[in-house]
């Protein structure tokens, strides 16, 4: 990491710093925001406009808990949330200073006001910047996130939760909450695009879709007293036809007993999820590009002889903090840091498009010696973190990361060691490592396969297992979660590769 | 196209009705928690508010992840010894050092900890508990006053100035103005459309209706936009809160069987009791009264301080109480509430005159006498007494604690909230 924060180039401009002291004001912070923004242009990031809020720090705390949603419905987890993001923070134990910004237009940035003027211009090339035009340019959050619409669609299902909880008790939405909450990571379609999102298209459908959903369900469900020979035949098709990823679509579709107003709540947190759904595939890139942002505009103005030394020590040590990596023995280790990694890539990027070494030309002969700023919109643009890493993971970086690959096998007494940082290694590390951040990897594949429709209205999922991994302990509890939704009992199936089934946990509606 | 927004002053608390949700949800956990937590506490720093740790697995959020098993392949950072093939021995613990890669979101924290204020301690504390017989007793001699709106007044100083009220005023009042006015003007205005529908348009009649359409004019326009008339200002009123006062008797045997352990727990119950009283009472005394064969009024210092000697006689203590009630604290205008704590021995004769005075002269004169008798191997003479008072009046409480742990229930058990 020590190469990448090697200082910057002597300046050629003389010193007139934008400002001496490290107090802040509205009047500097305007000048900041648009020298940060000057410098933003000239390497052609395109951004939504920005609204740069200040706030205090129990505002930031609050922005924590509710997952970075500016208006966010009530719900107990946030409070809990809330209360252990307040009580580290009082312990000193977390800084609050970047990381807040709201992917919608004009995109919203959190400033908290007892930070530093340093720490200001930190965090508005960050988030105003970095993040901002990430935002608005990779294809994951131009597909699947609409930034017009989701201040007003947040509006609106705030206002429906409070209204459903005075109508029918803050217990039942509690509790109907909890159960989506639980089920939001399989309340996403990875596969299909979804529709925009907007206030006034949403409240116009609502009752419209109420009316129209119940229909629907009572069709289903009206079942003839057929003759037995009719019913089995009837059973050889199953319901869904197709095994269904999206559980939180298919109980909002299909759950016999759920109101109107249940269904529209389950609504509202699987379209919630699958608007932060980009963000979790997107983490090292989204904070790389940010990371090298602040960095790369920062050091430009510092090198136009707009800052000072001392801001620049105060900035580059609040930055080293954040790229560094612990080894995976230090007691600190806690996972990749996607900061540094993310950071590290793009660095190394543009380094192998300006500096471009013989291995560089080998393996990236597209890139080397190419405009490093269009290959970094490219890559920006076109990627999610399993692919960026599948891509663009050079072997000076494994090299530098001392990368290694290791297997952990239930069937072996030991670990083993399959790839490091060597000629041999560097495509089965890169290969690894880019799995590493395939969703469908971390978390367990379950979808829906089949609804007994004629029998006792059962509800089967099935879960695909990947390298024979079962499904953890809490497993029971979540199927409770399922069956609260269903109505009906509810029964969780594993298939291992070899296509045998095996009975995992029931739950009684 | 971008823009500066000072937040700092709006949306405070935002986060307060989730707080509410949370500490509602984990009621019970956090009133256990309470219970545990105050055991360990000083007398002095009782009324504060509260560090609370409930078990961490109790609020999880759950969500299908992967169990241990299968087969998984990790990336890791940092590698110096290493060389592909090598074989290492599973770290222990499963998560340490080499991390299994399991789910990001487990962090591995066994309590959760946070903060109740003072306020939300004390409701969890005393939940379920009331003080029977509670008859707030007024007391007009300490004049307590609120400040209460009380509807909108045309006179007042310009801070209470209300200004949706004042324009709702003058909408009004230029409606009533000018209405005579319009009407004439839309009757002359007929008048001068008739006239020009028949070509008279310029006639002196038309002229002089001209004439009185422009006067008509300039009297509407006259009408002022606000006038002083209209003002109006938020009324605040003062008014009087009933306030109630209680007045509590600590009554504590410091005789030579008391020991330190005894002596603590009775403190700790004292303690308990004149907290509960502080959520019912805005204001409290405290008469302290130690006796062993005679009694005295102390201060809190010297109550639990000092040890003496001796025997026990129990009347002593009862009998200075009566007369400090008839000459400091009359029963019209105080809530008395008393509490007596002994290791129960007794001189053997004083009992039954224990027993006369609590029935004839304390009762009918306290809200509630709680004895505690503080681990007694046996129940003496006292306690048999006390059983034949507590059958006749409802105002008589008695238990017995036997450990430290005990003065947490004793006390639910005496303040339990009784089901009319």
């Amino acid at each position: 990491m020590e190469t990448e924060m090697e200082s910057p180039a002597p300046p050629v401009a003389p010193r007139q710093p934008l400002s001496e002291g490290s107090e802040w004001t509205f009047e500097l912070l305007d000048l900041y925001d648009r020298e940060i923004a000057r410098v933003a242009a000239h390497y052609g990031l395109d951004t939504y406009p920005n609204q740069i809020e200040v706030i205090t720090s129990e505002q930031m705390i609050d922005a924590y808990s509710s997952v970075g949603m500016p208006v966010g419905y009530h719900h107990w987890s946030y409070g809990k949330q809330f209360l252990s993001t307040q009580k580290s923070y009082k312990r000193g134990q977390m800084g609050l200073a970047y990381e807040i910004v709201i992917n919608s237009n004009p995109c919203i940035a959190y400033l908290m006001e007892e930070n530093t003027m340093t720490m200001q211009a930190l965090v508005i090339a960050h988030a105003a910047y970095g993040h901002n035009s990430f935002f608005k340019g990779n294809y994951l959050f131009r597909t699947w996130t609409d930034a017009e619409g989701i201040l007003d669609y947040l509006v609106f299902a705030r206002n429906f939760i409070a209204e459903c909880e005075q109508r029918h008790g803050e217990v039942a939405v509690e509790e109907l909450l909890d159960s989506c909450h639980a089920l939001m990571n399989l309340g996403v379609d990875r596969y299909k695009r979804p529709a925009k999102l907007s206030m006034a298209k949403e409240q116009v459908r609502q009752a419209e879709r109420e009316a129209y959903l119940q229909s629907q369900v009572n069709d289903l469900w009206r079942t003839l007293p057929a003759k037995q020979a009719a019913g089995q035949e009837k059973r050889a098709a199953r319901f869904p036809s197709e095994p269904q990823e999206n559980l939180l679509y298919f109980i909002e579709k299909n759950a016999p007993q759920l109101e109107p107003w249940q269904r529209e709540i389950v609504r509202i947190v699987r379209k919630i999820a699958q608007y932060f759904y980009p963000q979790r595939q997107t983490q090292v890139m989204n904070e790389g590009w940010a990371t090298f942002w602040h960095y790369t505009l920062l050091n430009h103005l510092y090198d136009e002889g707009k800052l000072t030394d001392g801001f620049m020590m105060e900035f580059l040590q609040s930055h080293t903090n954040v790229v560094y990596q612990p080894p995976y023995n230090s007691r600190f280790y806690s996972g990749i840091n996607p900061y540094a990694l993310g950071f590290s890539m793009f660095q190394d990027l543009r380094r192998i498009c300006e500096h471009p070494t013989e291995e560089d030309r080998s393996w990236f002969p597209e890139l080397a010696g190419s405009d490093w700023v269009k290959s970094l919109d490219f890559a920006m643009r076109n990627f999610k973190d399993e692919s960026f890493v599948a891509q663009y993971l050079s072997p000076k970086l494994i090299r530098d990361l001392k990368l290694f690959a290791m297997v952990d096998d239930d069937r072996e007494d030991k670990l083993e060691v399959t790839a490091i940082h060597d000629d041999a290694g560097y495509r089965t590390v890169r290969q690894l490592l880019a799995e590493q951040y395939n969703l469908g990897n971390r978390e367990p594949n379950i979808q829906v396969y089949d609804v007994d429709v004629f029998g006792d209205r059962s509800l089967s999922l099935r879960h695909y297992m990947h390298d024979r991994r079962p499904l953890g302990d809490s497993t029971p509890e979540m199927l409770r979660h399922v069956a609260r939704l269903w109505g009906y009992t509810v029964r969780i199936e594993s298939v291992d590769q070899n296509g045998e089934t095996r009975l995992v946990a029931t739950s009684e509606g | 196209m971008n823009r500066l927004v000072d937040r700092r002053l709006s949306g405070k608390n935002r986060s307060a009705v989730n707080r509410q949700r949370f500490l509602r949800r984990f009621k019970t956990q956090i009133r256990k928690a309470a219970a545990e937590a105050v055991s360990g506490r000083k007398v002095a720093d009782l009324e504060r508010g509260e560090k609370i740790s409930i078990p961490s697995k109790d609020l999880s959020e759950p969500i299908f992840h992967h169990g241990p098993g299968g087969r998984r392949n990790i990336v890791l950072p940092g590698n110096r010894e290493f060389v592909s093939g090598d074989r290492v021995d599973r770290p222990e613990g499963g998560g340490g050092g080499g991390g299994s890669g399991g789910s990001p979101d487990g962090e591995g924290m066994d309590e959760f900890v946070f903060e109740l204020t003072k306020d939300e301690f004390m409701d969890y504390f005393f939940q379920d508990l009331a003080l029977p017989d509670l008859v707030k007793k007024q007391l007009a001699a300490v004049p307590e006053v609120k400040k209460a709106r009380a509807g909108f007044v045309s006179q007042g100083n310009p801070s209470s100035l209300h200004v949706v009220r004042s324009m709702k005023q003058a909408i009004g009042r230029r409606m009533a103005m000018a209405a005579g006015p319009r009407d004439a003007l839309r009757e002359a205005q007929d008048a001068l459309e008739e006239l020009v529908a028949q070509g008279r348009g310029a006639s002196p009649e038309a002229e002089a209706l001209r004439e009185e359409i422009e006067a008509l004019r300039s009297r509407i326009a006259a009408v002022p936009f606000i006038d002083t008339w209209d003002l109006r200002y938020a009324n605040r009123v003062d008014q009087p809160t009933p306030s109630s006062q209680a007045v509590m008797f600590c009554l504590l045997d410091v005789s030579g069987s008391m020991d330190e352990g005894r002596k603590n727990i009775a403190k700790r119950f004292f303690m308990l009791l004149y907290l509960f009283l502080t959520k019912s009472y805005e204001r409290i005394d405290v008469v302290f009264i130690r006796h062993h064969t005679v009694a005295k009024e102390v201060d809190e210092d010297e109550f639990f301080a000092s040890r003496e000697s001796g025997g026990t006689v129990v009347s002593s203590a009862l009998e200075l109480m009566k007369d400090i009630i008839l000459e400091r604290y009359p029963s019209a205008s105080w809530n008395i509430y008393a509490a007596q704590a002994s290791d129960g021995d007794n001189w053997e004769d004083d009992s039954p005159r224990c027993r006369e005075l609590l029935l004839q002269s304390i009762l009918p004169l306290t809200q509630y006498f709680a004895y505690v008798e503080i681990e007694a191997e046996e129940p003496q003479s006292l306690w048999h007494e006390y059983e034949r008072v507590k059958a006749a009046s409802p105002r008589f409480a008695m238990q017995r604690i036997l450990t430290l742990e005990d003065i947490y229930p004793v006390f639910r058990e005496l303040f339990r909230k009784k089901v009319a």
